[in-house]
């Protein structure tokens, strides 16, 4: 059996009448990334909020790093990271200062808070902004801070929570080879997404949730084959012959996706009869999401 | 590396451990670095504005209450005016904009803290500064007159066990209220009845027998009482059932600022 940093078995969590997880089971392991993929109200930031026990399970067996939660969520606590979705950095307070603070809440030694600032302010690459005020930095600094104020006492796992989300594309490149980096040295991860790229880039594995559960879960180029085939026929026209191509595709059991413009008939490279006139791409995983959770990619 | 069978380490951390309010309060401390400026002076000049415009426009017209100057009686007075204003204040504000604005509670919960500390690390640093600013009145009133006695240096003490049932009050009216608007009600209701009828400006005394009682619930009364008998001589037991009081009521509002900012934060 794996070692695993975390397993979730069966949860669920209701808030009122509405069912925000419904039976997830979700497993990290050691050493790997898991991109935990999915359409905006799907349960994720939910998942999140219960790994730290900040959201406390209705129903389920959850583990973290090998701790039962919530009862021993707090020894958990000391040994994860976590990069919220919402900046909470202090603004008045200096790049610097920000990471003392965390320092003494991870409860670093005396000896050990210089050194575990030094390698914070390399990691977010701040070290000559260390007196800078929050206040003053870029959006890309600010979240290059925040992930490293989450590696100060560091974790062997890493909770990150839509951790690109609003971020210029080359910004959003940047911190993707800081997650990489993060991976290669054996941390694991836990990262909430709902770019598509940014899952297939990072994770080894990905699981995509809809309405609160895990509906697929495997390496990105599995997931691609099984749910969508390796090609893809992506069809133009005006609306009434895209209806008709996707009634077409019903009879012969050809799964299709409607974007706005066209309809990509899904694993077609088997298929030798008619085809409708279209263009040929390979298939991706936006394919097999979109398939899954039945949303379009905003 | 530890398996999922075998972790490493002790399973589970205590309550209210040191490490971890310490942890809050360094956050607390330095964030106070750099807005104590304007703190301190708002602190220091609001007492001390109260002071002369109540001892010396009312005092023109009263010299002396129950044997008392009356500069000194307000001035002993406006100690526990300022232990509340500089303990509900920042404690209801700075607790709500935490939470709702600044999510500072989602990066500190992410920590090996549990909410019961937060608000304990919390409480402490607000009655710390209560009990220093609280002096503040007394400092003015000495330089307008009031006779120094040693037992004066009780009034921080009295002061900050006040400030933290004040302070947690705060964070328990943060924790219940949905809308930083709502805060209006509690201070029309709670808070200026509180200040009013403490026996600050004028003696309960005086006052109709249901005020009277009512005002011997009221926490800054006890306040205003140990100030006084600081100043101008001890009442024994009395005193004790006054600190005793204080106390209560700062366990009281301790506990439920736990728990409503838990059902706050924990969902």
């Amino acid at each position: 059996m794996p070692e695993l940093a975390i397993r979730l078995r069966s949860i669920v969590k209701h808030y009122g009448e509405i069912v925000a997880v419904d039976g997830l089971d979700l497993d990290v392991p050691e050493g790997t990334c898991v991109g935990l993929l999915g359409p905006n109200g799907a349960g994720k930031s939910t998942t999140m909020k219960m790994l730290t026990a900040q959201v406390i399970a209705d129903e389920g067996e959850l583990e973290v790093l090998g701790y039962t939660l919530p009862q021993e969520s707090k020894v958990a606590r000391a040994e994860c990271g976590v990069v919220p979705q919402l900046d909470n950095l202090d603004t008045t307070l200096t790049v610097e200062q920000n990471l003392r603070v965390f320092a003494h809440l991870y409860r670093l030694g005396r000896g050990e808070r210089k050194d575990a600032i030094e390698r914070s302010l390399q990691i977010a690459n701040l070290t000559d902004r260390r007196d800078a005020k929050v206040d003053e930095l870029s959006g890309g600094m600010r979240r290059r801070l925040l992930i490293s104020r989450a590696l100060v006492h560091r974790p062997r796992l890493l909770l990150l929570d839509e951790p690109t989300v609003g971020l210029d594309p080359q910004v959003r490149q940047e911190l993707w080879a800081l997650i990489d980096a993060l991976r290669s040295e054996g941390t694991s991860i836990l990262m909430s997404t709902h770019y598509i790229e940014e899952a297939q880039r990072l994770a080894d594995t990905v699981t995509i949730m809809s309405h609160g559960r895990a509906v697929a879960h495997g390496r990105p180029s599995e997931l691609i084959v099984r749910h969508a085939g390796r090609e893809v026929l992506e069809v133009y026209g005006p609306p009434a012959r895209l209806a008709e191509v996707e009634a077409g595709a019903l009879a012969d059991g050809v799964r299709t996706r409607r974007t706005g413009t066209s309809v990509a008939l899904m694993g077609i490279e088997n298929r030798d009869g008619e085809l409708p006139e279209g263009e040929r791409r390979p298939a991706n995983l936006e394919d097999v999401f979109v398939l899954l959770t039945g949303e379009e990619i905003a | 590396m530890s398996s999922i069978h075998a972790p490493r380490r002790r399973r589970r951390l205590g309550r209210l451990e040191r490490p971890a309010i310490a942890g809050v309060l360094v956050r607390e401390i330095t964030n106070f670095g750099s807005f104590w400026r304007a703190t301190t002076f708002s602190s220091t000049v609001e007492p001390t504005l109260y002071l002369l415009a109540f001892g010396f426009g009312f005092g023109a017209l009263v010299s002396r209450v129950n044997g008392l100057d009356y500069v000194d009686f307000v001035g002993t007075g406006t100690v526990a005016t300022a232990v509340l204003f500089s303990s509900v204040f920042p404690s209801m504000f700075g607790t709500f904009v935490k939470y709702q604005f600044q999510h500072t509670y989602d990066a500190i919960l992410a920590a090996p803290v549990d909410t019961e500390e937060i608000v304990t690390a919390e409480a402490l640093w607000i009655s710390t500064r209560a009990g220093t600013y609280g002096c503040v009145p007394l400092l003015v009133a000495i330089v307008f007159g009031l006779d120094p006695r040693p037992d004066m240096l009780l009034v921080p003490f009295v002061a900050f066990v006040s400030g933290f049932g004040w302070a947690c009050f705060g964070i328990m009216i943060a924790g219940l209220l949905k809308s930083i608007d709502n805060f209006n009600y509690v201070t029309s209701t709670v808070i200026t009845p509180t200040f009013l009828v403490a026996g600050t400006f004028f003696p309960l005394s005086e006052l109709p027998k249901w005020a009277q009682v009512l005002g011997n619930v009221n926490p800054l009364h006890h306040t205003v009482e140990l100030v006084r008998h600081a100043a101008f001589g001890w009442e024994g037991l009395v005193d004790l059932a006054h600190l005793g009081a204080l106390v209560l009521f700062a366990l009281i509002m301790w506990r439920f600022a736990i728990r409503a900012l838990t059902r706050k934060l924990i969902t």
